[in-house]
């Protein structure tokens, strides 16, 4: 049991090789994760203006947490599955969803935002920590189909706290099912610090579901990509479920609803400034040489432009069809449904002739 | 034609949809080599082996929620709850995750999956062994909600449920599972299990009921015919959806309507059904429609069920009671 977190990459930016993780990357793949960020961020910050300004309800700020999410994003393979929470915008946008299909979720304008197929990833679910039982039950299946993908279940420390979290480890460990559970401890459950949710570093829990648990740092892109993929490797070829527990922290509030003053202090940030994960791979391309102001300005108007992008096509974008919210209720025809879709239809016609 | 049990009924159903469908997985909590507390899955993890027929961790949510990760792999999860009062650490994962999910998904993610839950008291067992927890879940959109009143039923909606591309709770009268009856074991399985259907015709009083009630109201309906007094029972089967054109078609002839459930009669679907009646068929009716179901209290110790259950008296005092306005 590592008791100190697992880092590839220091906070000044240079390498450090770890005996169980060796890890062999490109500039190329470094540039790659350091644009992955450097987007995820600047769509973060687009959103969050975009709630001020009442183009969103709501918005749930990834800002600190990109590294892990883009090291785990990378760590899997196009046919493994993704289980995720809402602050997991480094690994949507890896797994290719784009941002303006992600926002109109956030706008209301529906439940869902991409197509689960099409990226690999399931539907976000709210409330906290039932989707850990669904990535176990799709890698039961997986198990069943006898291909070697591999399941990554993405919570956070507040999600371990729960019921269904508990018995995800259980059936997982049960039927040695191909899943990595990956924890994003960011310290805080809205306003309740971790300290409420486990009397131990979460990792140790995994030792009595009987799997590996690896603390690693989570604002180290490398050390998510080395240890996720490992761990993943590990699950598809049979070895079972993992549980990585990434040390990190929610620099930004819980949503655009919350008011970290109350519960914070604003002095903690400057520990965690020092280790972000995006000021940290900007120094090492540097110390490499392997990226230059010029690339470092590329990128940069590349965010300004998804940015502007992103605003244009949230702003104004019309409500839906009322009558549309009846659709898909049931996969198959529903007389209760079909009766109410009927009478409001009705009654939208009354509401016209009447006006 | 074969004599069965709705146990056996139901088990020869499970078996024909795992012959049928190789996605169709049974799981639950001593399924395996037990067959389940009463012996629903009997001998089939012997057949099927234990991929398709599986005993899982004692945790109802887990069982939930892993067939929803099963289902979106595309499997169809078929699972057993051991007894009614024993869902409601799965309910999150049904009410939340199972209902919504075709939903939220906006069509692309579909849930079939049937979970079954014996139900019910009268067989004098401990508390949460005893309970009618349907209105809740027929009250619950994204769901569909079957309920069999015998082994004959059971056979075919067991597999129609199983078939249905919604999440289907199944409901089955743990005091039937014993009853018997001739099941058509070999014809093609047809007709559509999301309509009520009249199993007596009369002419007097309209019974509704469904599940275990079903057979409570055709003996109160026999009993009746002694005196003078002709009535029709509907079985609901289907509680979400609720088909009840065959109950307006007949209490527009009968004028009278009374429904019959064991669970409480405050907001049950008695209620709904109550409430529907009275819109579609108000200058038909010549009394209000009754409810006979269980009093507003939890499901009481054993001694005293026979008192809290309706019975074929219950009924008769309640067909007597719109008879005599």
């Amino acid at each position: 049991m590592a008791e100190t977190a697992i880092q590839l990459l220091t906070p000044e930016g240079t390498r450090v090789e770890h005996p169980d993780y060796p890890l062999e990357v490109s500039a190329e793949q470094l540039r790659t994760m350091y644009r992955d960020i450097a987007i995820t961020r600047r769509m973060d910050v687009e959103s969050t203006a975009l709630q001020r300004t009442g183009e969103l309800s709501l918005w749930c700020p990834t800002l600190g947490q990109e590294g892990v999410q883009v090291g785990a994003g990378h760590a899997m393979r196009p046919g493994d599955y993704g289980f995720t929470t809402y602050r997991e915008s480094g690994i949507f946008h890896v797994r290719g969803v784009e941002a303006d299909e992600l926002l109109q979720l956030y706008r209301g304008n529906t439940h869902s935002s991409w197509d689960p197929q099409r990226v690999g990833l399931g539907l976000f679910t709210i409330v906290i920590g039932s989707h850990a039982l669904h990535a176990v039950g799709y890698a039961m299946g997986i198990q069943r189909d006898g291909t070697d993908d591999a399941v990554l279940a993405c919570f956070g420390d507040g999600a371990t706290s729960t019921g269904d979290v508990h018995e995800a480890m259980v059936f997982a460990a049960a039927f040695s099912s191909p899943v990595v559970f990956l924890v994003q401890n960011n310290q805080w459950a809205i306003s309740v610090p971790v300290e409420r949710q486990s009397r131990v570093p979460i990792a140790q829990r995994a030792l009595a579901y009987g799997m590996p648990g690896i603390r690693i740092d989570g604002n180290d892109v490398l050390a998510g990509l080395a240890v996720t993929r490992t761990l993943l490797d590990r699950a598809r070829e049979g070895g079972g479920p993992a549980l990585i527990e990434a040390i990190t922290y929610r620099m930004g509030p819980h949503t655009t609803s919350d008011d970290p003053t109350r519960y914070r202090d604003e002095s903690d940030y400057a520990h965690w400034d020092e280790l972000d994960p995006l000021e940290r791979l900007r120094r090492h391309l540097l110390l490499i040489g392997e990226a230059d102001e010029v690339f470092f300005a590329a990128v940069e108007a590349e965010c300004e432009e998804l940015g502007e992008k992103v605003r244009g096509s949230i702003r104004g974008m019309p409500d839906p069809d009322p009558m549309l919210m009846f659709d898909a209720v049931y996969a198959e025809p529903h007389r209760d449904v079909e009766a109410d879709r009927a009478q409001m239809g009705a009654y939208f016609t009354r509401l016209q002739e009447s006006a | 034609m074969t004599g069965m049990t709705m146990v056996q009924a139901l088990n020869a159903g499970l078996r024909r949809a795992m012959e049928n469908d190789p996605k169709v997985l049974l799981m639950g909590e001593d399924i395996g080599p037990l067959g389940g507390v009463f012996r629903v899955t009997d001998g089939l993890q012997k057949d099927f082996g234990e991929l398709r027929v599986v005993d899982s961790p004692l945790a109802e949510s887990g069982i939930v929620g892993t067939a929803v990760g099963l289902a979106m792999r595309g499997y169809r999860p078929v699972l057993e709850i051991q007894f009614d009062g024993f869902v409601f650490p799965a309910f999150d994962q049904i009410v939340t995750m199972v209902a919504k999910h075709h939903y939220r998904s906006e069509g692309r993610t579909p849930m079939p999956m049937v979970i079954r839950i014996p139900y019910g008291g009268g067989i004098g067992a401990v508390e949460h062994h005893s309970e009618s927890p349907e209105a809740y879940f027929a009250h619950t959109p994204g769901l569909r909600v079957l309920t069999p009143a015998d082994a004959a039923e059971a056979y075919v909606t067991i597999q129609q449920a199983i078939a249905s591309d919604d999440p289907v709770i199944y409901f089955e009268p743990k005091r039937r599972y014993w009853d018997r009856a001739e099941v058509d074991d070999v014809s093609p399985i047809t007709g559509d299990p999301w309509t009520s259907r009249v199993v007596r015709a009369g002419t007097d009083v309209t019974l509704v009921a469904y599940g275990p009630m079903v057979r409570t109201c055709l003996e109160a309906a026999a009993a009746a015919n002694d005196d003078g007094v002709s009535c029709s029972v509907v079985d609901l089967r289907s509680l979400s959806p609720l088909d009840l054109n065959p109950v307006y078609v007949d209490v527009r002839r009968t004028g009278r309507c009374v429904v019959v459930h064991e669970a409480p009669v405050t907001l049950g679907i008695g209620a709904e059904v109550a409430a529907r009646v009275s819109q579609e068929c108000f200058f038909a009716l010549e009394a209000p429609v009754a409810r006979v179901g269980g009093a507003f209290l939890p499901y009481p110790p054993n001694r005293f069920e026979k008192h809290y259950l309706p019975d074929v008296d219950r009924v008769l005092d309640a067909i007597d009671g719109v008879l005599a306005l």
